[in-house]
């Protein structure tokens, strides 16, 4: 299994905004397991909230990697706000939408939308806003060294940039605000 | 603003930073030992400042940085004379009191209040 909960990104405006999409499918081992069928009660396979964090961490981590070329090693520090009201369930798409609403050289913050689409509906509807701080390791308050390999950014990634339609070996970095 | 006002939008970004209730933030609470703030939250408090405020905080400007590492700042783990010199003459949001009457460097942490918070913001208004 690979650690990627977006299946494709739909749309980026460098610096700003980044829209992916995470279809939920019942062929993710892990959804059988949350919840299992347990005495009377059938399996009731849900996508955990944890993992639609981590979603959006992706779609607003790979926007912040972005504006800065995949120079910066971009690690979630913080989960600000996390709110869900549906359950996202297998057949169901997920729609991740990242703001960007800061960033330094320290690190960067984003504000999230999450939008669910059920198997039967024509059009997404909002779920929830996960906002989120990240750091940007090499710049960390207690000066610790870290390689200079970037593993944030593997090829994984690379790879989902590519089939999206990004090259990200050919990204600019955008000028941080002094 | 008056400092009453800006008290009140700082209080608010605390409660939403740290996740801390409105009555545990008063004008004396250390935001690391009374309201459990972590390095990072120091990063959130700044970007959310600056939302709540509408002015740019530059790196190093609200919190001191870098100080326990400078050996003209901290010699023998104790704040010297020229650190308290420096840090009072470019930070003067802070009561830099408790490092005055202890000079440990875990004293420094004492002078992260939130009424330095409100200060510094006060300053920063008052410029603008």
């Amino acid at each position: 299994m690979r650690w990627l909960w977006i299946d494709r990104i739909i749309s980026l405006e460098p610096g700003r905004r980044l829209v992916a999409v995470k279809n939920v499918s019942a062929a993710e081992d892990h959804l059988h397991q949350h919840f299992p069928a347990e005495g009377s009660e059938r399996v009731l396979p849900i996508m955990p909230g944890s993992l639609v964090i981590e979603g959006m961490a992706q779609t607003a981590g790979i926007l912040v990697g972005h504006a800065g070329a995949f120079k910066e090693k971009v690690v979630l520090a913080k989960v600000s706000k996390a709110e869900l009201t549906a359950d996202a369930t297998p057949g169901c798409t997920l729609r991740y939408t990242a703001n960007l609403t800061q960033r330094t050289h320290q690190g960067a913050a984003t504000e999230g939308k999450v939008e669910l689409r059920g198997p039967a509906d024509d059009a997404f509807t909002e779920i929830g806003a996960i906002n989120l701080v990240f750091s940007h390791l090499d710049h960390n308050g207690a000066g610790e060294a870290f390689p200079e390999h970037n593993f944030v950014f593997g090829e994984t990634f690379k790879n989902l940039l590519r089939n999206s339609g990004i090259d990200p070996d050919k990204v600019e970095p955008l000028p941080i605000e002094a | 603003m008056t400092r009453e006002e800006i008290y009140e939008s700082v209080k608010e970004v605390l409660v939403e930073a740290l996740g801390v209730d409105d009555d545990e933030v008063t004008p004396k609470a250390i935001i690391t030992s009374d309201l459990g703030a972590e390095s990072i939250d120091f990063l959130d408090i700044v970007f959310q400042l600056e939302q709540a405020f509408g002015f740019k905080i530059a790196q190093g400007e609200l919190f001191p940085e870098g100080v326990a590492s400078d050996p003209e700042y901290v010699q023998d783990g104790k704040v010297t004379d020229r650190g308290i010199a420096d840090l009072k003459a470019k930070m003067p949001h802070f009561d830099f009191a408790p490092v005055e009457a202890d000079r440990k460097i875990e004293s420094v942490a004492k002078i992260f209040t939130v009424d330095a918070i409100v200060s510094f913001c006060q300053r920063k208004l008052a410029a603008a």
